[in-house]
Parts: structure tokens; sequence; C-alpha cells
């Protein structure tokens, strides 16, 4: 969303909390989620009456419920669909997606893609908490392999889907990733908010109950930093207080951790983010966690004529330059006249 | 009824109308499915209609796009009935079957009135096609159809030689086929061949050449007319056209008719269309006209599946247009869970299923009326929808904007139920006046409704229990709904145990006050009470209405009840049934609504149930009216 917001409209963190009791666990990661959006809001002049959040089903899809703006929640999986109507019945709308891991990639896995492919405008934030948290505890889509949980007692064995990954091969247009707790977190929101098009954001989200602190080997606030690899566009791809980068191995046509002595960043091949190239950011939603530190903020940002532009100009052009004139309609085709007798 | 084409025969039938006027006369083309027997049969259809006589059609083909040549499962037919009086059905039985191939003659023959006469293409009776259509030998030839008149020509040979000065390949000179046969069949008919030729012109204006040549093969089939006239076998029938109301009119289909009756309703409710579609048999039709009226403020949307049109019609609905989904029973079946959103939301939407024969995938391209249950009691918890249902092409138009209405008015989902036999057949059709309408026009919520002052109440109801409209985008009136339970007034989340009963009443209390909206059941023919109504819904509609009549005209005490208000019924129904000894409910499907009606109001409903993928014929009708009353 962006060039539709004629007019910023001021408001506080406040103004965007309805009167409605939160019903998270205590703890969630979702609260930190809501507060960054309540904070992102204000700054990016959302105008509550022009805004919606349309949800789908789970932990997540509670959240419009506590915006105090317009609020739709759907059923399981289909809140990209819905949002698709809402969106060429008015494209004045600024719609905010909120959606989780089964959600948006198991039973709405399609919409998901086909939202993406379309390029309609408006955020998609994925909660990933890689398990099912309101149907009490079943591994999810992105579960790890071994997650033992009520349905796989012995570990699942199934290999995750990467939600950027699956983004991107769908055609998204901007993947940007944070997490629940970082401080971070609003400045890649509003990076999504000013993409104009489908903007897709994975973020990682702590359930306390039934996948605590599978996160923290980087989400942790404090003590996991130097496994952050934060993207910056147009600024050398550095983690660990600026002592390793990334590099390109052109030999394996792969992307490689290397040592940055003395700041000398260039001399050891560090490569500059670009927010725009498509291949980069392929290699970059793939990187294994563990050898690599886990790629964060805006990995890609490159926009498209979006569908609802593409759609309303269509039928714009078709008409232009006719009257609907519903008696002359219903006439058409070959027709003939009984005379009276 | 009778139809004697030729003069010999005529003469041996006594009390038939005359060789040259008969009352009416159904044809069947049947051919293979690439032999544009749909094609032959709109045109001939469009002629008809020209020529001022009643007509009713049954276009009827095989699932497959082009099933393998010659093979009895690739046959494709049309069938026509037209006359010089009122015609409410397909017809029963055959007068005259055009067969292009021998799969087409052993699929069709056996419908054909004994006396009726058979034109046959005898240039693809070879012995390859007579196998395929496990033939030992030709049927032409070993007598096996002397209870019919045949007449058996080369019309592959006679429409090649038709077009030979165009230099067309032989695959394609052979195409010109279909015309020469329709050329034919309008002379049989006394027809004007102007039309079809302005028609050919304008369907092939990329390609003269071939315009040209298929005119030439409708003009070589009309000649051969003449000259077999000359020759003896062959008679021109004259028929009469048919007193009508005064009046200007056109052919219309039902696929046609809805799309109509939803630009209407939209427009009478003052609001855009947005239509979200799933291409399937045999609904697309409907996706297909819509994507062509965009001057009309609709918005067409072919989705992901079938369950992303209808949440996308929602969404376009908040949003505050006229959300319309349409689909096929399977399709449907996708829908279910949406629907019950669109019922909990309580937000209009117009859901058109044109039904096809199930369960499953069924029978994509026959028909059948068993989606009845899943329209009025087919969605997961106490989730009640108004349903009207279309009994003809045309009334379909009426029964798409009585389900726009319904929908905006009370804030609801609405069904409407066509089915295949009435989405692909054409009927004769007044043009409808659009002022003759009443608008209904929408009005959203713009202020505040809450009296107290506090936060806007987007679940107060109004004394016929519906909850305001309210579009995202107004000031001042943020709100939250969804598809969980919610609070009285507020719709804030609630599932408290009184909420919850206070709201499953409240749903429920609203769609059976849309019963006061609708007119009181008639009856279409007959006294109000007596021995046996035959109550029917749908498409079922002419073959009733034939039967009652034939029945009463043998002076039986039958009446026809004809329901388009599925759900809620009209509230004077039961009265109505109790009114008379027996209850007759005819039904494509194992007697879904005599169910309902016995259900409702406690009648002894029988059934008379059929689900061959073929409508009713007015005997079987007839039949079971004399059994009720025998």
């Amino acid at each position: 969303m962006n060039d539709m917001t004629p007019i910023a409209v001021k408001t506080t963190l406040k103004d965007w909390e309805s009167d409605q009791e939160v019903r998270w666990c205590p703890g969630c990661g979702d609260y930190a989620i809501l507060k960054a959006v309540q904070r992102t809001l204000p700054e990016i002049g959302a105008d509550p009456a022009k805004t919606v959040f349309v949800s789908g089903i789970g932990c997540s899809s509670r959240f419009p419920y506590y915006v105090e703006s317009y609020g739709f929640h759907t059923i399981h999986g289909r809140a990209p669909a819905f949002a698709t109507g809402l969106k060429l019945a008015n494209p004045e709308l600024d719609i905010w997606l909120v959606t989780g891991d089964g959600d948006g990639l198991s039973i709405g896995g399609n919409h998901t893609m086909h939202v993406l492919r379309r390029n309609l405008n408006r955020q998609i934030m994925l909660f990933n908490n890689e398990i099912y948290g309101l149907t009490k505890g079943q591994y999810s889509p992105t579960s790890r392999v071994g997650t033992s949980s009520p349905s796989t007692p012995a570990g699942s064995v199934d290999r995750p889907a990467s939600p950027c990954a699956f983004a991107l091969g769908a055609g998204a247009r901007f993947v940007a990733r944070g997490f629940d707790v970082s401080k971070n977190l609003t400045g890649v929101l509003k990076a999504a908010h000013a993409h104009k098009g489908a903007a897709f954001i994975e973020i990682f989200q702590n359930c306390i109950v039934y996948n605590k602190d599978v996160f923290e080997e980087f989400a942790v606030p404090k003590g996991a930093e130097d496994h952050q690899l934060w993207l910056e566009p147009g600024e050398p791809m550095l983690f660990a207080k600026g002592t390793q980068g990334i590099a390109l191995d052109t030999e394996k046509l792969t992307l490689k951790v290397v040592d940055v002595i003395d700041g000398d960043w260039e001399g050891a091949g560090v490569i500059v983010h670009d927010v725009t190239n498509r291949s980069l950011a392929h290699m970059l939603v793939e990187l294994p966690f563990g050898p690599f530190p886990m790629a964060l903020g805006v990995i890609y940002d490159d926009p498209r004529p979006t569908y609802e532009d593409s759609v309303l100009n269509q039928d714009a052009t078709s008409r232009a330059g006719k009257e609907p004139n519903l008696a002359k309609l219903l006439a058409k085709g070959q027709t003939w006249t009984v005379e009276p007798t | 009824m009778a139809t004697n084409l030729k003069e010999k025969q005529s003469a041996a039938h006594s009390g038939s109308a005359g060789p040259s006027a008969p009352e009416a006369v159904v044809v069947r083309f049947a051919g293979d499915s690439g032999d544009g027997m749909q094609l032959t049969g709109g045109q001939f259809t469009l002629s008809t209609a020209l020529s001022g006589n009643d007509l009713a059609t049954f276009p009827d083909f095989p699932a497959e796009i082009r099933a393998p040549q010659g093979t009895l499962f690739g046959v494709s037919a049309f069938q026509i009935n037209f006359g010089s009086t009122a015609i409410e059905t397909a017809g029963d039985a055959p007068d005259v079957l055009i067969a292009m191939n021998p799969a087409a003659l052993k699929t069709n023959v056996q419908a054909l009135k004994p006396g009726g006469l058979i034109i046959a293409d005898t240039g693809e009776f070879s012995k390859r096609n007579l196998e395929k259509a496990k033939y030992a030998v030709s049927p032409i030839d070993d007598g096996s159809l002397s209870k019919w008149d045949v007449l058996a020509f080369d019309i592959s040979a006679l429409t090649l030689e038709s077009v030979k000065s165009f230099g067309l390949g032989n695959k394609e000179a052979l195409r010109c086929k279909n015309m020469w046969t329709l050329g034919l069949a309008l002379w049989m008919f006394d027809r004007d061949r102007a039309p079809i030729v302005q028609w050919l012109n304008d369907k092939f204006r990329k390609n003269p050449v071939l315009a040209e040549a298929n005119i030439a093969a409708l003009n070589a089939g009309h000649a051969y007319g003449e000259t077999a006239e000359l020759a003896g076998p062959l008679k021109q029938v004259h028929l009469d056209p048919v007193p009508t109301e005064p009046g200007l009119y056109r052919t219309v289909t039902g696929a046609e008719a809805v799309s109509l009756g939803l630009v209407a309703g939209a427009q009478l409710a003052g609001l855009s269309m947005f239509f979200g579609g799933y291409p399937i048999t045999p609904a697309s039709a409907i996706l297909h006209n819509l994507a062509r009226l965009k001057e009309f403020g609709v918005t067409t949307f072919q989705a992901e599946d079938e369950i992303a049109a209808i949440c996308a019609a929602i969404g376009a609905s908040y949003g505050g247009q006229l959300g319309v989904t349409s689909s096929s029973g399977p399709g449907i079946a996708l829908k279910g869970e949406a629907m019950g959103l669109a019922i909990m939301t309580e937000l209009p939407l117009v859901i058109v299923n044109s039904q096809r024969g199930g369960p499953s995938t069924g029978l994509p391209t026959k028909t059948e009326q068993s989606d009845l249950y899943q329209a009025v009691y087919g969605r997961n918890g106490d989730a009640p929808l108004p349903v009207v249902a279309a009994r003809s092409p045309g009334d379909a138009f009426e029964c798409a904007i009585e389900a726009c209405r319904i929908a905006v008015q009370y804030m609801t989902p609405v069904i409407l139920l066509t089915d295949g036999y009435i989405a692909n057949a054409a009927e004769p059709w007044a043009v409808p006046d659009p002022d003759s309408f009443a608008p209904f026009p929408v009005t959203f919520l713009e202020q505040n409704n809450n009296a107290e002052g506090g936060k806007v109440l987007p679940y107060k109801r109004d004394e016929r229990g519906v909850r305001p409209w309210i579009k995202p985008g107004t000031p001042g009136l943020m709100h939250r709904i969804g598809g969980i339970e919610k609070g009285i007034d507020t719709g804030d989340l609630d599932y408290s145990p009184q909420v919850h009963q206070a709201q499953t009443d409240a749903r429920k209390a609203k769609i059976d006050g849309v019963a006061r909206s609708i007119p009181a059941q008639d009856v279409c023919i007959g006294n109000s009470s007596g021995k046996l109504a035959v109550v029917g819904w749908g498409s079922t509609y002419g073959p009733i209405h034939q039967a009652v009549r034939r029945a009463r005209g043998r002076g039986l005490d039958v009446s026809h009840v004809h329901v388009r208000h599925i759900w809620p019924l009209p509230e004077n129904l039961g009265e109505l049934l109790k009114g008379f000894d027996k209850v007759l409910v005819p039904e494509m499907n194992t007697g879904q609504f005599k169910t309902v009606l016995r259900d409702q109001f406690l009648v002894d409903a029988r059934p008379l149930a059929k689900t061959s993928g073929q409508p009713f014929t007015i005997a079987e009708i007839e039949a079971a009216i004399e059994a009720m009353l025998a």
C-alpha cells in the first residue's frame, strides 16, 4: 500500500487499541507483534477508517479484534481470497492480512500462492511459530523434522516448508523477515507498507506453550544478535558485530561466510545487498541456519503493477464510451416482434 | 402432436391434423461431438423462434469435448419441440431424427416415435463406423428400421460437391455438413434462410471464404429438399405461428437469463456487482456472460478454486458491492463453509447452483435436481438461508432478481437453483421492460446507530431482524466481525450460552421472516383443492404442466402447484396442500422436496423420482397421475 494514502492521519498508539480484552497466553509472541503493528500505524499516517485487518483461523488470526480499525475474522486459510474481493470492491482500503504457518501454508496454501502471484496490494504477515497452537500443539508445515507433538508422538518425519522460499516461488515481489520481539520489526513493517503490491513478511513468533524458544538461537532479545544478518539495501551483508560477512562463492554459485578483518569487508569479498536482485533473494531465503546466520529484514523488494490496478484499468477501458442501458441489453441478439392482431 | 412428414403416411394416420399442418413437431439432430450438432440446433432454434412458433429445446451432449470419432459415447444431440400451440417441454419422442453417423442412429433411434422419419448420412456408414457403433450389418439395409421411414443418402458427398468451388481441404469441406443438414431442415419446415446467412457472414467475418462455403452448403441442403419433394419422399411442413401476446421477443437460455437477471438485480439494488467464479460444467456460461458486461458495473474474478470464488464474493459484499458466486453441485459443496461465514456475518450474497447429476463428479453434462437437500440443509451448524428455484430459462431472469432482492433486504446469502437443463435450454422470451420491476435500493449505515452514544452496533437488528450494512472506509464506524459467535448488538466475540441461543434464534427468525415478503403460493392449473395436487419445483414445470393439462382434459381432478420459494416456503403452502386428498411430487432426485414438504406440513406427499440424467417425459407424469387417482 502507499500511493493511495493521500492525507496522512494523525494518530497515536492508543488510538489503535480496541476495547477488546486480548486473549493470547501470557508471554505469547503475538503481544509483541501487536504492539509493533500499533506502533507502526501512527508512523505511516494510517487512517483507522480505511484500514482493514483480515485474518483466517488460529491464534494469530484473533489479531483483528484487538486493533481499532475495520476487521474481519474469516475462515481457515481463506483470508487472502476474502481480501481479494474486498480490495477489488474498494481499492482505497489499506489491507493487512494476518495468518499463521498452518492457516497460510497448510489449509490456505493455495490462496497464499495465488494472492502473491496476482500481486494484490496488501501486507501479508505470516506469524510462524512452527506449531498449531489453537488446536493444542500438533506439528505444522513449518515444524522441523523430528518435532514431537500429540499427532507425531515419535517425531514428525516430513520436511518443513520455507515460507519465504514459497513466497518467492509463487512470484512475490516483496519478501521480508522479522521476529516478534525484535526492535527492528516496525522498520520491516513500514517497508512492507511502502511497497505497492503484495508484501510478504514472515514473522518468527514464540509459542511459549507448545513450541517454546525454538528460535532462541537467533531471536533471544540479548545475546543472539551474532546470528542475525540484518539486510539493509545498499549495505554490505555483515553480522557478528561486523566480524563476519556474506560473500559469493563463484565456483559453487552459492553464498559463503567469510571473516572480516579490521572492517575491510570489501577485501573479504562481502557483497552489498540489492533488494531488487531476485537471484540473491532466492539464495538468502534458502541459507541453512547454523552454518549461516538468519537473514532478516527486507530480502527482496521490486514492485510490479498490482492486480487491482490492472483489473480496474481493464474494466475502465471496457466501460469507456458505453452506456449501461439495461433495456437494450435485454433486447440484444436476434429479436422478433409479435404484432397485435 | 402426431406429425406426419410423408404424405403416404399421413393418409394412413387418421386423427392427425393433416399432412402439412401438425400442431407440433419434435426434431432431434444427432451426430459426433465434433459435428457441430449444438450449433445446428441453436440456429434451427433461432429460425424457429423467428418464424413465430413456440418452442423448447434439450441439448444433450457428452462430458468429453471431442470423444473419439464415431463412438457411441461421443454422440451429441439436440432436440427441439416446436409448434403452433404453447410448448412447455422438449417433447417426449422425436418425429424426426437426423443421424449424422451410425453411432448417432443407434443411441437415438429407440426414442423415435413409431412411424417417425430418419434422415441418415450414408456417407458415414462405412464398415469402420458401423463397427464403432457395434452394428454387424448396416441397419439401413437389414430391415431393422422398418417401423420408421428412412431417408438415407450421402450427405457427406453432397456437401463436398456443394463447396467444391471454394478450394477447401477435404476435412474443412466436410465441416460444412451441419449447414447442409440445417439447410434441408429449414426447407422441411418452410423457414427463411436469411437470418442464418446473416449469422454465418457474421461468424466468419474474418474468413469470407468459409462464410461463402457454409452458405453454399446451406443453400444446397435447402435445394435438395425441393428436389426430393419433387421426387416424392419428402413433404414440406408449415406450422403456423403461435398466437402470443404482442411485443418484442428473443430466445434465451437459462444461463443467459440468470446473467441478465443478476445485472438487473444489482441495478435495482443500486449496487455494483462482484462475481467470483471457478470454471465448472454447466455453470461456466454465467461467468463468460458476465465477463462481457463490465459497463454495467460488473467485476468478474476467475478465482483459484471454488472456495476462493465465494470468499472473494463475500469480501466484495463486505466492501459494499453485491457479491455473487456460481457453480454446480461439487463446487457448491466446497463453498459450504464460506456460506456459513456469510450467514454468520450476515452479508448479502447470491449463490447460483446450476445443478447436475451427482454425487461426486456424477454426470457433468446431464441434468438433475438432487442438490435440494444441499441447498436447504447442507451446511454445518444451524445455518438457514433462503432458496429460490427457477422453473424455465425465462423464469431464471425473475428468480435472479428475486434472489438479489432477498439478499440485500435481509442481509443474507441466497441460493438460486437452476439445473443443467434450464442452463442450456433455450425458449422464446418476451423481452421484459426493466422499469416494470420495483427497485429495492440499499442504504448503508453512515452514522453511529448507538442511541446511547457508545460504539457503533453492527448487529443491532431492525424490526425484521436485519442488521445494518456498514462499508469499511466509513469514518467513525470501525468494528470487527467474523465467523465466531458474536454478542447481541455489538458483534463482539461472545460465545456465552445465552448469546449463542439468542443469536441462533435470531438468525432463524430472520430467514423465516423472508416468507412474509414473498407472494402466496398459487395454483398454475386446476382447482385450489381437490383429489390430487402435483407439486413441482424447478425445471419439471414443463412436463408437469402438460401432463396435468392432459389429465384434466380427460376429466381427472388434478391441479398443478409449482413452488419457486423452496426456503422459506410460502406461508399458505401448507394449508393449500391440505386441501387435496393426495399430493404427488415429481422430482429429478430420489424425493428430496417431498421430504421437505412432509417435514414442514405433515402432508402425505408421494414421490415420483427420476434420476436418469434426462428430464421427465409428459407420459411418465401422466401415468403417475393416473396411478394416484386409480
